[in-house]
């Protein structure tokens, strides 16, 4: 039940990996079961502690890729980046049976919930497309109605995590639809040199501010600055937009 | 202890006898602030002493260069546990600094552009013990890490360091800055590991 | 103000080990300027332990968090108040 993801006192907890997918060459999925898990809210995050032998640790925040839909594990997405002290041992080194230490789910304002009814406008830059993952896979699941557009900002069209899913979503889930923005190469025959987020395709590929869209904007600091601030400029109402920064540069 | 994570073994470190307790060594310059870098120009930038009766001893950017200055080499110690060994800058001794300064006071904030204050006893920051520094690895403290010029008071945790200082204003009873006040040491010995208010 | 990195969402975990409940989602009125607006979205300087989230219009610090290995100092002075919704 949704209502206990805020309500139960949070600790930390020994969750242990059951499985692992490559998304992309440089990102990995993790299966997580995670005991006395209370369920969670698409949006939501976990925050990851890694300890090494002399005690030395050091965390990390990770929003949940997957929905909930009752019971079973949760899903991570991690990036990995190049000098990462953590995104590189979970994509690497972090095997199956292994445990890690988990506090979550937090974080109870960036979330769709299913009841809500507005459109909602997604717009993810590189690893922020996970938590909006995490919305369009609980749409799914319950078959919402809700009219979905997601525009997804990648550097290349190998770096785009769950492109396939994606594609049979957009044939599947009817009222979803998927514009990507290709910042350094794009796909063979693509209509646009590459480039990054502008006002004319949020125009194009997003919803109308008359439409009142729930809009929710995650990824590198600097792609939801550049982003927000378009959404703003084309009139949409700043107390509807949500974001969430990742941190890093773009 | 958290649990180990099988097979971590974090960032390229390694904590030696020689470090204060909790502390790893690092071999780069972690940025860390409380704030947006502010950015001083140097005909703008002073730097003040003000003693309890509200008396202000001034110099510009220029009259500073023109005092003595010296080169160390000190360790450096951060409450997020990284340490930094041998590190060089060059700087002006808060002895040079305080050698007409009229003051009974004992306690001082440490003031830098931008509103950050730290409280450092006026005894740590004389006979040798601080400077204030403006170039760092040979090179202009650059912006990130407090430059035009930073507080360097190396025998207490580097949130006393403060960066962008603009002045040390001499204060009758001790009141805390704006780290301790939100909850680190008043004073900060890390070979006390006095991180937290009641280490 | 373009060189923070996050924003409230990244606390909400220490919050929640504060609260019985998410403090992003409260809308926080600060005491510099009076700006209205989510916990989520304060912009956040610092680095564990000492977190530092100011008024993204303003800049001027509404919250810090210092988290001691068995505490926990929450400093709300530049909040002039808090307001918590109670149903999720």
């Amino acid at each position: 039940m949704a209502g206990t993801a805020v309500s139960r006192r949070l600790i930390w907890r020994v969750a242990t990996l059951v499985g692992a997918r490559m998304e992309t060459p440089t990102a990995r999925t993790l299966v997580l079961q995670v005991p006395d898990w209370p369920g969670h809210l698409p949006g939501q995050h976990v925050d990851v502690r890694l300890t090494a032998p002399d005690g030395y640790s050091t965390q990390r925040s990770y929003s949940i890729a997957s929905d909930w839909p009752g019971d079973g594990t949760i899903e991570l997405t991690i990036q990995r980046l190049p000098d990462g002290e953590v995104s590189t041992y979970l994509t690497d080194i972090y095997r199956i049976g292994d445990p890690i230490e988990l506090r979550g789910p937090v974080g109870g304002w960036f979330v769709w919930r299913t009841a809500q009814t507005s459109p909602v406008l997604l717009l993810g830059g590189g690893s922020g497309v996970v938590p909006l993952m995490a919305m369009i896979r609980a749409r799914g699941a319950v078959r919402g109605r809700q009219p979905f557009r997601l525009i997804y900002s990648v550097r290349t069209p190998q770096d785009a995590l769950f492109a396939d899913e994606l594609a049979r979503r957009v044939r599947d889930d009817p009222g979803l639809d998927v514009r990507y923005v290709y910042t350094r190469k794009t796909p063979e025959a693509w209509p646009d040199p590459p480039r990054r987020i502008g006002v004319a395709t949020v125009n194009t590929y997003g919803w109308p501010p008359e439409f009142e869209p729930d809009c929710f904007v995650c990824g590198p600091t600097s792609f939801v600055e550049t982003a927000a601030d378009i959404l703003v400029a084309l009139g949409h109402d700043s107390q509807k937009i949500k974001t969430e920064r990742f941190g890093g540069t773009s | 202890m958290g649990i180990i994570s099988p097979g971590f073994g974090g960032r390229r470190r390694s904590s030696r006898p020689d470090l204060p307790p909790g502390q790893y060594l690092t071999h780069d310059f972690p940025v860390l602030s409380a704030g947006p870098t502010p950015r001083i120009p140097l005909d703008r930038w002073r730097f003040t002493i003000t003693n309890e009766t509200g008396t202000r001893q001034t110099w510009t950017w220029e009259e500073f260069q023109k005092l003595p200055a010296e080169d160390v080499t000190v360790d450096i110690h951060c409450v997020t546990k990284w340490s930094k060994l041998g590190t060089n800058w060059r700087g002006v001794s808060l002895d040079t600094l305080f050698a007409d300064t009229d003051t009974a006071a004992e306690y001082t904030m440490v003031h830098g552009y931008g509103g950050y204050t730290t409280n450092v006893p006026l005894e740590d920051l004389l006979d040798g013990k601080a400077w204030i520094a403006y170039r760092f690895d040979g090179a202009e403290l650059e912006p990130e890490h407090g430059g035009p010029a930073r507080l360097l008071v190396p025998h207490l945790y580097f949130w006393k360091s403060a960066k962008w200082v603009s002045g040390i204003e001499m204060m009758n009873s001790d009141e805390p800055g704006f780290w301790e006040s939100a909850g680190y040491h008043n004073y900060g010995d890390p070979w006390r590991e006095q991180r937290y208010q009641g280490d | 103000m373009t060189d923070f990195m996050v924003d409230g969402n990244a606390m909400a975990g220490d919050l929640r080990e504060i609260f019985a409940m998410d403090v992003t989602a409260a809308t926080v009125v600060c005491a510099g300027c009076g700006w209205v607006g989510a916990v989520a979205t304060l912009r956040l300087w610092g680095h564990p332990p000492g977190v530092v989230a100011r008024c993204p219009h303003c800049e001027q610090v509404v919250l810090r968090i210092v988290r001691a290995p068995d505490r926990v100092f929450l400093d709300l002075r530049g909040a002039m108040r808090l307001e918590l919704p109670l149903s999720s």
